[in-house]
């Protein structure tokens, strides 16, 4: 896999390219890293808890691919709008979520963002613009495009961003979004985050264009394959692409090439990789790594301060854990509320 | 020998239509490709193309003529010196005449419109082609006249309007467009072409391409955008040309618009409507006629409205749009050109889950909704001159389910035949006989009876697809033997 970024413009201008990394200031590497190692920490713990039988269903731990959403939303504006997959836990905290309420919503508590009816792939947060949570691989694409519909009828100046990973963009409902995207000019980023397997079926074997910038040619939306284990090149590819969307410009497509380390959900032994790739992938492009190697060594933070960093995310996380295994389970009660708002005819 | 040009079918539904203009003078020569006349039906204006050669010999229906039934001759086409007198004589009947001299352009000439379902708004002027006799009567053969209105819903004394379901509708959209801007409509066909049904008809004009937005052929694709802005607070209108083609996109309607509310904890639901015709048609085969009432009537988190009246479909329909909630609106096609009394009040809303009685009666209940309520309606006429008096129920919403009305009828009158055009198993009547058996197993003095639609993809062939629908005689039949008569 080629990590070096490398940018794609079929026909539409893709605005100011840059081949070289941009540098982040001590201050955007830091809050990369917290935001980063929260995810990691977080992600760490809902392994574990799932072990413990804490958590049930489905799981699906993003870790390895932190450096996407962190970068993103480092780019993003207050109001723009996330909306993802199945894969969620690391789009919730990006958007500021509290992570007690997403964890308690992974055990199935009351506390939970859902009251603990909608579980690990299905949390919303109308307060932080966050949409879910989609179970069904690509759905979220159609959706997503809805929310920049909105956008686009409002004039409001927002845009949706819409993650989904290569398999779902195998999904035929993607390219109906991306017609009515470009048609109609609407303000919404595709964020295509290539962890290079569709649950264990590797985008060699499932995708005839592999390139998946190239996803919009046909369409006249341009796309760019990102770093996306290098936080500093997401963010500088978001910025292009959000500007470019929000200027009226239409649809635009990033490819972030990641890797996840975990297998696809709990349930996952991951035979379909060798231990030494997914070994290469952490030594060698672990996002938070990168970040911390440059803190230390560009920045000149001390080994500590870091360490103090990672003590209080971990001090978070474990709250977060203590708080979902302590709630309460919901109301029994709740099994017949939330099917239908009342009307007020 | 001289050749009738006759009334031409523009649609499978079309029974009558109007001869708006002729482009030829009597004494004009005629070849083949020729524009004769304009003929404008409520749905659209077509043009009629000469298939014969010779001279336009006599014209029989004079311009700006209402209600000419298919296949009347409008005029007549003589050869090159022939006499015009010899030409056939004007009959009412064209299904005299082998052989349609005229065809509407762009369209195979059609056959006689289904005579047994179609309906158009108004009595026709000439009989209608009659095929077949069929052996019950009609259904739809007498549209419903001006009706005083006594329900709860509409004042004493408020004057009816005559209005096409069609038109009931449009209404309803546009009334509730103005009220809020956050209400739009989107679909194929629904802003420039003036919706493939009419339906939308002059919304463009109104509101403008940003509220009413024509979309690609992609229904997952536009069902899906609209549950997205529905999410951010928007109320789209989302219209399916046909229900048949909401399959595409049934995984929007079910697993993002119907469980949302519930899998965010209350937090986010879709505030949208998804309609359309549903159902069979006239004779347009298998992919283009199933109902789904039943479908969407199994899942938690819709609600499901299919009403038979144009006023009910106003009422429904604004109240449908300003619901919190993801409702499936079915409409049908059949339907949309019937001409009923709609009240005439500023802001008419009905309530959703409400059935109503449409007919009062002792002796047995017939439960329908939507076009089912044609049979059931037709039954209870017939039934009332054996002396049965039948009380017709009209569910209005499927999902919802006002039940309690269904088993205060039952509680009356002992005995229920409901009354469906969807298939038997699983089917909404199937439903209503469990929740009548559930709730009311004493009071009946008879097995609650359905009739429905034959458990067959629906069948092209004329005479199938009319054994595959149901027919008042079943529902008479059904109606006599749960009175044991």
């Amino acid at each position: 896999m080629a990590l070096a970024a490398r940018s794609l413009k079929p026909t539409a201008p893709a605005g100011p390219q840059s081949n070289s990394t941009p540098d982040f200031s001590k201050d955007e590497e830091f809050a990369a890293y917290r935001g980063m190692l929260m995810i990691r920490r977080f992600e760490e713990k809902a392994g574990q808890m799932y072990g413990m039988g804490l958590i049930g269903g489905f799981c699906h731990l993003y870790i390895g691919q932190e450096a996407v959403v962190v970068g993103m939303q480092m780019a993003a504006k207050d109001g723009d709008e996330v909306i993802t997959g199945y894969r969620d836990h690391g789009h919730m905290l990006a958007c500021g979520m509290d992570p007690k309420g997403v964890m308690a919503e992974l055990t199935g508590r009351r506390g939970g963002y859902s009251k603990g009816k909608g579980g690990s792939m299905h949390m919303f947060s109308k307060e932080k613009h966050f949409y879910g949570g989609h179970g069904i691989v690509g759905a979220q694409v159609s959706l997503g495009t809805g929310l920049a519909l909105a956008n686009w009828y409002r004039e409001d100046g927002r845009v949706a961003m819409t993650y989904f990973g290569d398999g779902a963009a195998n999904q035929g409902q993607v390219y109906e979004s991306f017609n009515m995207a470009e048609l109609w000019k609407l303000p919404v980023v595709y964020v295509i985050e290539n962890n290079r397997y569709a649950m264990g079926t590797s985008v060699t074997r499932a995708s005839a264009q592999t390139d998946f910038s190239r996803r919009g040619v046909s369409f006249n939306i341009p796309g760019e394959q990102v770093d996306g284990m290098d936080v500093r090149a997401v963010k500088a590819a978001a910025e292009r692409a959000l500007d470019f969307a929000r200027t009226g410009n239409g649809p635009y497509i990033l490819e972030m090439q990641t890797y996840r380390y975990r297998g696809h959900s709990m349930s996952d032994p991951a035979k379909y990789r060798t231990k030494d790739e997914v070994s290469r992938m952490r030594d060698e492009h672990d996002p938070i790594e990168q970040v911390r190697r440059r803190l230390l060594e560009t920045h000149g933070m001390a080994e500590d301060e870091l360490k103090g960093v990672d003590g209080k995310v971990r001090e978070i996380v474990n709250e977060a854990a203590e708080f979902a295994t302590n709630d309460a389970e919901p109301d029994v009660s709740e099994l017949w509320t939330d099917i239908l708002r009342e009307a007020a005819v | 020998m001289p050749t009738d040009i006759l009334m031409p079918a523009l649609s499978p539904t079309m029974e009558q239509g109007k001869l708006a203009k002729w482009l030829k003078k009597e004494g004009d020569t005629i070849k083949s490709g020729d524009i004769l006349a304009e003929i404008e039906t409520d749905k659209a204006t077509m043009e009629v193309e000469a298939v014969d050669e010779g001279v336009l010999a006599k014209i029989l229906v004079g311009d700006g003529t209402d209600n000419v039934a298919v296949n009347t001759p409008i005029g007549i086409i003589a050869g090159e010196g022939e006499d015009a007198s010899a030409a056939v004589a004007p009959k009412p009947n064209g299904a005299a005449h082998a052989g349609a001299s005229a065809a509407p352009k762009g369209e195979v000439p059609a056959e006689p419109a289904a005579e047994q379902k179609a309906d158009e708004s108004q009595p026709p002027a000439a009989p209608a082609t009659v095929p077949a006799a069929p052996k019950a009567p009609s259904a739809v053969s007498s549209p419903p006249q001006p009706e005083t209105m006594s329900t709860p819903e509409v004042p004493e004394g408020t004057e009816m309007v005559m209005t096409t379901v069609r038109e009931a509708l449009r209404d309803a959209m546009a009334e509730e467009m103005r009220r809020d801007k956050d209400v739009f409509v989107i679909g194929e066909e629904v802003a420039e072409y003036q919706g493939a049904y009419k339906v939308t008809q002059n919304l463009l004009q109104e509101f403008g391409p940003k509220r009413v937005i024509d979309t690609p052929i992609t229904e997952h694709g536009f069902a899906g955008l609209g549950v997205g802005a529905a999410l951010a607070g928007l109320k789209p209108i989302v219209e399916f040309m046909t229900f048949n083609f909401a399959m595409q996109a049934i995984d929007q309607i079910i697993n993002s618009a119907a469980k949302t509310l519930y899998m965010s904890g209350g937090q986010m639901g879709a505030s949208i409507v998804f309609r359309g015709p549903n159902g069979a048609a006239a004779r347009v085969g298998a992919q283009h006629s199933h109902d789904y009432a039943a479908w969407y009537s199994n899942v938690p988190g819709l609600k499901v409205v299919m009403p038979y009246s144009a006023a009910d479909a106003k009422g429904l329909l604004k109240a449908a749009i300003r619901d919190p909630n993801p409702i499936i609106f079915l409409e049908n096609e059949i339907l949309y050109g019937q001409q009923m009394p709609v009240p005439k009040l500023d802001d008419f809303v009905l309530p959703i889950g409400k059935a109503r009685i449409h007919r009062a009666g002792r002796d047995l209940t017939i439960v329908s909704f939507g076009i089912g309520m044609t049979y059931a309606l037709k039954a209870a006429e017939e039934l009332a001159k054996e002396g049965i008096e039948a009380e017709v129920v009209d569910l209005r919403t499927i999902r919802p389910m006002d039940i309690e009305t269904v088993i205060r009828s039952v509680q009356k009158t002992n005995r229920c035949v409901c009354v469906e055009e969807g298939f038997p198993q699983s089917g909404v009547t199937a439903e209503i006989g469990m929740r009548i058996m559930e709730a009311a197993f004493d009071y009946l003095d008879a097995p609650v009876a359905r009739v429905t639609g034959k458990d067959v993809p629906m069948p092209y062939a004329a005479n199938l697809e009319k054994l595959a629908l149901p027919n008042v005689g079943e529902v008479i039949a059904a109606a006599k033997a749960v009175c044991y008569r």
